[in-house]
């Protein structure tokens, strides 16, 4: 609970340094930075000490010729090949230096959120997911790169972005971070176990094939799970599988007058298929599983089949077991009514608006998401670590294209067949494919994950689960004013 | 400048003054401490206040507004914040109960003379020295997994089969692990309690041909009860914000089965971003706290006097 306090304690004292501060919070705000510069000055106790400290803050640095980006990042493979690659930016740009603030994925959401939405800015780019970039750059809080830069940078060539992945990071048309990786989702499964059971896994597979596999291939005696999925609370964990579900079966979130729609019959079809195919097929104890014991699962040859995001298919080929490595294959996510089902995702680099340094930060996002850093990564770092789903040129890039064989094809696919802008069946008010667009999602989404897992884990049944959750979600959107 | 004009006209001045400002000379090289404690303390407090009268979320479109007690009235409407009170007391309650039994096990058995008890005691008390996070991540995948979990095997080997244990027992593997890890703490004071009750009143007591249950109950027991209130106290202190286990076992589910108050807080705070509620819940919990340990700290408050309680 202390934490708590003091981080909220912190962001107040974030907004404090910047100048848009709102009236009576700024001055409640300014007193504790002068409190606390007192303080620090008077550790030093002689007034010596005092004078000294308060010169030193007085002291701003008058002209910088050179400038330091600060960048908040997802700790991820990718993210920390470029931390290594950087030199190379440095050659080109001597006047740059780079700080690189690298954070677990689930803190650089907060973390970033709170320096952007409080205007400190900390940050000179900041890594977003393609649910934030439409949500900030309606805000306002993130700079429209399509008019400032893209426009005028020929070189970075924006229309070799994959269409799909270049729509997520886009807002009104106008491009407002640049796309670093791009990922779907698609089936995993081993060729060994398909061919002992007599079974073929079509390149397009549908939900009731699905089932009927796992049916087969669920083996208790030797512990292998039909299918492993996501069942472990969290609208970035189970809901993201869920909803590709549920939009493939015809269902949807909302409709167009925003009145929750999980309880009409096509989206608690979904619903429960998803919780009774993980209950009678899946893996044991599947509400606390997330990709992470997944991958787990699926590399030590516990799971006949997984359904998850297309950027595992390196670490699985690079993880799994020696029986298992050779057996790998992969198929497009199964459908049911709708087609090109899998969902899209992309990691973004945006430029807050506070940041004093842009044309700088437009020199640093453009050099990481251009050809050029991508043949350098498969050059110094192996091409199976470079950033994927970003670029068409990736995909014809020899190299490339031999590192990644099995899979890359299915990607470029499951990506370009996505559609975040027309997820479902029936007409919605709303973007995205395995979440809805609005800053409520987060809150609905882990409400609605929270149920889910009670439903997988029986302690109650999918239609409870559909039916707190609705009631939840009802409550929330009139709260925030979308139902009159 | 002024500081020594004033003790300057101090001098002069009545005898009740001239103490008054001695007293606060005499606290001056204190204040630059008191003041960095108040800062970080209380002042991040006060604004915490603030913001819980306030309807503020970070993502919504609207502004901060002031909506006075709302946030609080809401929290006693919210059925998962009652699910998180009520998951907070069991747990807290069974983990502070069965720490101080099972260390209190423990340290008996450690109390005697063996071979390899130095050995036996830095391995009892480990599981109290590996972080949370990794702890749980062990427990997780290497005794409660149905598929790679010791659990499991045991089980299955027996002939009972494989039990989904985090799934079926949510709130009680957070249980075990938290009081895995807690009664090693338990075990460290207990240990010391009992190596400081006087081996005359034992040999005394033996003379006396009391039996060993006898010395237990009626001698080493109220000897010891310092002790455990103590640890009871600290352990409460601690797992009341028990946050590792849960955010690494379940992430509060199954449906909210396992979120305590502060993984509610962390919730709000940073999945539904309402700052406004967050802080609300956060002072709420704060008071629960504040209820439960003042009349414990008072309790325990004796043994920190000289001699103690006789």
């Amino acid at each position: 609970m202390e934490w708590v306090v003091l981080l909220l304690g912190r962001g107040v004292a974030a907004i404090g340094t910047s100048d848009n501060s709102v009236g009576f919070l700024g001055e409640v705000i300014y007193m504790p930075t002068t409190l606390s510069r007192l303080a620090r000055a008077g550790a030093h106790v002689s007034t010596l000490a005092l004078s000294i400290a308060f010169g030193l803050f007085a002291a701003q640095p008058g002209h910088a010729e050179e400038v330091t980006l600060t960048v908040a990042l997802a700790a991820n493979p990718q993210m920390q090949t470029a931390a290594k690659l950087i030199d190379n930016f440095y050659t080109k740009h001597p006047d740059i230096k780079v700080k690189f603030q690298t954070l677990p994925e689930n803190q650089l959401r907060p973390t970033v959120l709170k320096d952007v939405a409080t205007n400190s800015g900390q940050f000179d780019i900041v890594m977003i997911g393609a649910y934030e970039v439409p949500l900030w750059a309606e805000k306002g809080w993130i700079t429209n790169l399509s008019q400032e830069y893209v426009v005028n940078d020929k070189e970075w060539n924006a229309d070799d972005l994959i269409k799909p992945i270049r729509d997520l990071v886009s807002f009104n048309g106008d491009m407002y971070a640049t796309p670093f990786y791009g990922s779907s989702s698609f089936i995993f499964y081993r060729k060994d176990l398909f061919e002992k059971a007599g079974l073929t896994m079509p390149e397009q597979p549908t939900w009731d094939q699905i089932a009927e596999f796992a049916a087969k291939l669920d083996d208790d005696s030797t512990n292998t799970a039909g299918i492993c999925l996501r069942g472990i609370p969290g609208w970035g964990q189970s809901l993201a599988p869920l909803t590709t579900v549920i939009n493939t079966f015809g269902g949807r979130w909302f409709d167009e007058n925003w009145e929750p729609q999980l309880s009409a019959p096509k989206t608690k079809e979904a619903i429960n298929f998803y919780v009774n195919l993980l209950k009678e097929h899946g893996q044991p104890d599947a509400a606390k599983d997330g990709w992470q014991e997944c991958l787990q699962l699926f590399t030590q040859g516990k799971a006949a089949m997984w359904y998850d995001d297309t950027v595992f298919a390196g670490p699985v080929l690079d993880q799994a077991s020696p029986e298992v490595k050779d057996n790998v294959g992969f198929a497009l996510a199964p459908i049911k009514e709708k087609p090109g089902s899998g969902w899209l995702w992309a990691w973004g680099l945006a430029i807050p608006k506070t940041s004093k340094h842009q044309d700088a930060a437009w020199e640093l996002i453009s050099w990481l998401t251009s050809e050029e850093y991508i043949k350098l990564a498969g050059e110094k770092a192996g091409w199976g670590t470079v950033p994927p789903g970003s670029r068409k040129s990736t995909y014809m890039l020899p190299e490339y294209q031999k590192a990644t064989s099995t899979y890359a094809e299915l990607t470029l696919k499951a990506i370009s067949d996505a559609d975040p802008l027309k997820p479902t069946v029936d007409p919605v008010p709303y973007t995205g494919v395995q979440y809805v667009t609005i800053p409520e999602f987060e809150q609905i989404g882990d409400f609605t994950s929270q149920q889910l897992a009670g439903a997988i884990s029986g302690q109650m049944s999918a239609d409870e689960a559909i039916a707190a959750s609705e009631e939840k979600i009802r409550e929330i959107m009139t709260d925030a004013g979308y139902i009159k | 400048m002024a500081l020594s004009l004033s003790l300057q006209s101090g001098k002069r001045a009545s005898p009740v003054r001239n103490a008054l400002v001695k007293g606060w000379w005499d606290r001056l090289p204190l204040l630059p401490a008191l003041v960095v404690v108040l800062c970080v303390t209380q002042l991040p407090f006060i604004i915490t206040l603030y913001y819980s009268l306030q309807r503020w979320n970070l993502v919504s479109t609207s502004a901060p507004r002031f909506v006075w007690f709302r946030n609080f009235l809401n929290a006693f409407n919210d059925a998962v914040f009652l699910k998180a009170v009520f998951n907070t007391a069991v747990m807290t309650g069974s983990i502070v109960i069965a720490s101080v039994f099972f260390g209190g096990l423990l340290a008996a058995g450690l109390n005697r003379e063996f071979r390899g008890r130095t050995l036996a005691r830095t391995l009892a008390i480990t599981p109290f020295f590996i972080m949370p996070v990794a702890a749980a991540l062990f427990w997780k995948t290497g005794i409660f997994d149905p598929t790679f979990g010791i659990l499991g095997w045991i089980t299955d080997a027996v002939g009972i089969g494989r039990f989904n244990w985090i799934s079926q027992y949510p709130r009680l593997t957070i249980i075990l692990l938290t009081t895995w890890q807690w009664s090693a703490f338990a075990l460290l004071i207990l240990l010391a309690g009992m190596q400081s009750f006087p081996t005359e009143v034992a040999e005394a007591a033996a003379v006396d041909g009391a039996s060993r249950f006898y010395t237990f109950r009626r001698l080493m027991l109220p000897h010891l009860r310092p002790f455990i209130e103590l640890t009871a106290l600290l352990t409460a202190m601690y797992v009341l914000e028990n946050f590792a286990a849960i955010a690494i076992l379940t992430n509060g589910g199954p449906a909210y089965a396992t979120t305590n108050l502060s993984y509610y807080v962390y919730l709000e705070a940073f999945s539904a971003f309402d700052l406004g509620r967050a802080s609300a819940f956060g002072m709420i919990a704060l008071a629960f706290a504040i209820a439960l340990t003042v009349p414990m700290l008072r309790v325990v408050s004796g043994i920190f006097k000289e001699g103690g309680r006789a």
